[in-house]
C-alpha cells in the first residue's frame, strides 16, 4: 500500500519532471495565462535567445489589468497603457499564442476568464504572472503566480524549477451565519494566522462549509490565500466542480471528459494524510469582516472597535500599526462602523463573478446610493457583465446611482484612470489595501460584496446584517 | 546573463519595516514600462519622494552616505504581496546584490534567485542585531565561492547554497538558459508519458 497523500502531493508527483535537490523539482506546467502587464519583459528573453514558445496553444493571452473600463470604442487614451496592450498584441501573434482581444466577449480578468472559459482544469498545473493565481486552486488546480522570467521560462520549456511546499490543512467548520460569505472566511483566516502565516505553505480549505460552497466562493476563498503567504491553495474538486465545468468552451468533450473525470475523482487528499499543519475555524463565530489598516491581516469584525497600537507589546509591529492608522486616519478606540467613505468599487478577480454582483445586487435593490458617494460595479469578465445584464442587475445598479463599467482589474490596482484620489477612501471589494493600491495616498477598506454594497447605501462602513434588519 | 555576484563588500542600508510589500518596492503605475530601463528611478519611489517629487531625506535609501550600498537589511516579509519582478530588478537596478531578512514572499524569493539577487534568511533577533550594525555603517561582505557572510571581517554565517545555486551566482546565469541547455530532453520524455496519461490536455493541439 502506498502512504496516504495530500492533494498537493498528488499534484505534485504527477509533474515532476525529474527532482532537483531535497525540496525542488523540475516540475511540467500544463498552461500559462497571460496578461499585458507581466509579460513583454518575458517576450524579449525569448526574442533573444530565438527559442520560440514550445506549446503554443497551452497558453492564452488577455489584456485585462490596465485596460479602461469606458469608451471601450476608442483607443486606450494612456499612451504607456496604449503601448502595452499593443505590444501584447504583437508578442501573441508573433508566437502564434491564442489571445482573447479587448473588445471580445469573453474578455475579462485572467482568474475570471480562465476558468470561465474551461481553460483551467483539475489536476493541471498552472502558471500566471500573477500573484492570485491561487483563485484557480479552487478547481483542485497546482496553480502559482510567477514573475517575468518565470513566464519566459514556461513559454519555452513548459516546465519550472519549484520549490516543494509544506502544506497546511485549513477547516471550515459549522456554518456560516446569514450576511457572512467566503470574503469574510477569507479576511478571518488572514487576521488569524497572518500575512506572513502561510509562506512556504501549500493550503488545501475543506471542511462542511467549503464543501457547501459554489465554484465562485471557493474561488473568492483561494484567491486571498497569498495574503496569508501561499502561493498555492486548493479545494479538493468534487461534483460541484465537475457541474460547474461541463461544457465549457475548452474543457475537454465526450469520452475525454468522462476520462479526465474518472482521473479527477483520485484527485482528493487520502484518508488520514499527513498535513505539516492544520488551522481550525469555527464557522459559526465569523462576523462580516472589514480591514482598517495597510495589510489584509489588519482585519476585525465590523462591530469592533479599531485596534489601540498601545496594547502590543512588539515595537517594531507597533510602529507598523501606528504608521497604518496614521495613513488610515483612523483614531483607536472608536468603532470602525460609520466611518464615512467616497468611493465604493465592486469588482476585482477576488469578487468580480456573477454570484458576487447578484449579492451587491440584492442589498442595493430598492435603495439610492449615499449622495456623497461614487460606487463603480466592473464585472470580473465581458461574460459575467453580458449574464448580469440579463438578470437585469445592470438596471438595479444604475437606478441606484452606479457606475456599470466593462470588465478589467480596474480599480483593485489603479493602473487605468479608476483610481483614488490622496485621502479617499474607499470600501472595495478587492484583495489588497496595502497603501497606495489603489492611488496613491488613497485609503482602502476591504469587505465583502454585500458589505461593500452596504457602504455605498449608507455612505459609511456599514453592518451589514443591521442593514437587512433595517429592510 | 545577470550580473555575475562573486565576492562584494559594502555599507548596508536597514529598512527594519515589516511585510514591506513589492507595491511599495515598485509602485503599480510604473508596470506599465514595457522594457527594463530606469529601474533604478521607480525603486521606493513613494517613499522616497512625496507626492509633490520632494525628496525625503529620512528614507533609508535616501542617505547620501549609502549611496553605493550592496546590501540591505529588511524585516519580515520582506517581498510580499504582487508577483512583479520589477521588484527585484528595481533593487538590483539600483546596485543592491544582498538582502537579509528573517523571511520572504514566495514570489519574491523565486524572482531574486533569477536576477543574481541573494537572499539571506536570518532569525529576527540575529537580523536586528545586523540593522544595528548597519546603522552604524559597518561593511557587510559575502564570498560565494567560499560561502561566507561577514560583517566587519567576522562571519556571521555560511550561505546555505548548492554547488548549483552558487554557479548560477558566480556565472550570472540565468534559469531560461540552464533548463534550456540541459532539461529538454526530460521534459520532453515526461511531455511523451504524460500526453498518455491525461490526453485532454492535450485535446486542443
Ligand atoms: S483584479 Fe486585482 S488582484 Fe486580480 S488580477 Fe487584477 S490586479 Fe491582480
Amino acid at each position: 500500500m502506498n502512504a496516504p497523500r495530500t492533494l498537493y502531493e498528488k499534484l505534485w508527483d504527477s509533474h515532476v519532471v525529474r527532482p532537483m535537490s531535497d525540496d525542488t523539482a523540475l516540475l511540467y506546467v500544463d498552461r500559462h495565462l497571460l496578461h499585458e502587464v507581466s509579460t513583454p519583459q518575458s517576450f524579449v528573453a525569448l526574442d533573444k535567445r530565438g527559442c520560440g514558445v514550445h506549446r503554443p496553444a497551452a497558453n492564452l493571452a488577455v489584456p485585462d489589468h490596465s485596460v479602461p473600463t469606458r469608451h471601450r470604442d476608442r483607443p486606450i487614451a494612456d499612451p504607456q497603457a496604449r503601448a502595452q496592450a499593443a505590444r501584447l498584441v504583437e508578442n501573441v501573434e508573433r508566437y502564434g499564442i491564442p489571445f482573447i482581444p479587448l473588445d471580445d466577449i469573453r474578455q475579462g480578468i485572467v482568474h475570471v476568464m480562465g476558468p470561465e472559459q474551461g481553460f483551467t482544469l483539475p489536476g493541471m498545473t498552472l502558471a500566471c504572472g500573477d500573484s492570485h493565481t491561487t483563485t484557480h486552486g479552487a478547481f483542485g488546480t497546482l496553480a502559482f503566480g510567477v514573475g517575468a522570467s518565470e513566464c519566459g521560462i514556461v513559454m519555452a520549456a513548459q516546465a519550472l524549477v519549484q520549490r516543494k511546499a509544506r502544506t497546511m490543512a485549513v477547516r471550515i467548520e459549522g456554518s456560516l451565519p446569514p450576511g457572512v460569505g467566503a470574503k469574510d472566511v477569507a479576511l478571518a483566516f488572514i487576521a488569524r494566522v497572518g500575512v506572513n502565516g502561510a509562506v512556504g505553505h501549500a493550503i488545501e480549505y475543506m471542511g462542511p462549509v467549503v464543501r457547501g460552497f459554489s465554484m465562485e466562493a471557493r474561488m473568492t476563498l483561494c484567491n486571498m490565500a497569498i495574503e496569508a503567504g501561499a502561493r498555492v491553495a486548493l479545494v479538493a474538486p468534487d461534483d460541484v466542480t465537475f457541474d460547474w465545468l461541463k461544457g465549457r468552451p475548452m474543457a475537454p468533450q465526450g469520452d475525454l471528459w468522462e476520462q479526465a473525470v474518472s482521473c479527477w475523482r483520485s484527485l482528493p487528499s487520502d484518508e488520514n494524510a499527513a498535513f505539516d499543519r492544520e488551522v481550525t475555524l469555527d464557522a459559526g463565530e465569523i462576523a462580516p469582516h472589514v480591514t482598517w489598516g495597510t495589510s489584509p491581516e489588519d482585519t476585525i469584525a465590523i462591530d469592533q472597535p479599531v485596534p489601540d497600537p498601545a496594547a502590543v507589546m512588539d515595537e517594531q509591529r507597533r510602529g507598523r500599526l501606528q504608521r497604518a492608522l496614521a495613513y488610515m486616519d483612523l483614531e483607536p478606540g472608536k468603532p470602525i462602523e460609520g466611518t464615512p467613505v467616497d468611493m465604493v468599487f465592486i469588482g476585482s478577480c477576488t469578487n468580480g463573478r456573477l454570484v458576487d454582483l447578484e449579492a451587491a445586487a440584492d442589498v442595493v435593490r430598492g435603495r439610492r446610493v449615499a449622495p456623497h458617494v461614487q460606487a463603480l460595479v466592473v464585472p470580473g469578465s465581458g461574460l459575467v457583465k453580458r449574464a448580469a445584464e440579463e438578470k437585469g442587475l445592470d438596471r438595479i445598479f444604475i437606478e441606484a446611482g452606479f457606475e456599470w463599467r466593462e470588465a478589467g482589474c480596474s480599480m483593485c490596482v489603479a493602473m487605468n484612470e479608476d483610481r483614488l484620489k490622496p485621502g479617499q477612501r474607499c470600501a472595495s471589494t478587492s484583495n489588497r489595501n496595502f497603501e497606495g493600491r489603489q492611488g496613491r495616498g488613497g485609503r482602502t477598506h476591504l469587505l465583502s460584496p454585500a458589505m461593500a454594497a452596504a457602504a455605498a447605501i449608507t455612505g459609511t462602513l456599514t453592518d451589514i446584517r443591521k442593514l437587512e434588519a433595517m429592510s | 546573463m545577470s550580473e555575475p555576484l562573486v565576492r562584494i563588500a559594502s555599507q548596508a542600508i536597514s529598512l527594519p519595516d515589516p511585510n514591506v510589500d513589492t507595491d511599495i518596492i515598485f509602485p503599480a503605475r510604473f508596470l506599465l514600462k514595457i522594457d527594463r530601463d530606469g529601474m533604478a528611478d521607480c525603486l521606493f519611489h513613494d517613499r522616497r519622494f512625496d507626492a509633490d517629487g520632494v525628496l525625503q531625506e529620512a528614507f533609508p535609501f535616501n542617505r547620501p552616505d549609502r549611496q553605493t550600498a550592496q546590501f540591505l537589511v529588511a524585516g519580515p516579509g520582506f517581498g510580499c504581496g504582487s508577483s512583479r519582478e520589477q521588484a527585484v530588478w528595481a533593487l538590483t537596478d539600483w546596485g543592491i546584490r544582498v538582502v537579509i531578512a528573517p523571511d520572504f514572499g514566495d514570489i519574491f524569493s523565486g524572482n531574486a534567485a533569477k536576477n543574481g539577487l541573494l537572499l539571506i534568511r536570518m532569525d529576527a533577533g540575529r537580523t536586528a542585531a545586523l540593522a544595528a550594525k548597519a546603522e552604524r555603517g559597518a561593511i557587510f561582505s559575502v564570498d560565494v565561492p567560499a560561502r561566507r557572510f561577514t560583517v566587519d571581517n567576522e562571519e556571521v554565517c555560511r550561505l546555505d547554497l548548492s554547488d548549483a545555486m552558487a554557479e548560477a551566482f558566480i556565472e550570472g546565469w540565468e534559469e531560461i538558459d540552464v533548463i534550456l541547455n540541459r532539461e529538454r530532453e526530460h521534459i520532453a520524455s515526461f511531455e511523451a508519458g504524460h500526453r498518455s496519461r491525461q490526453p485532454w490536455l492535450f485535446a486542443n493541439e
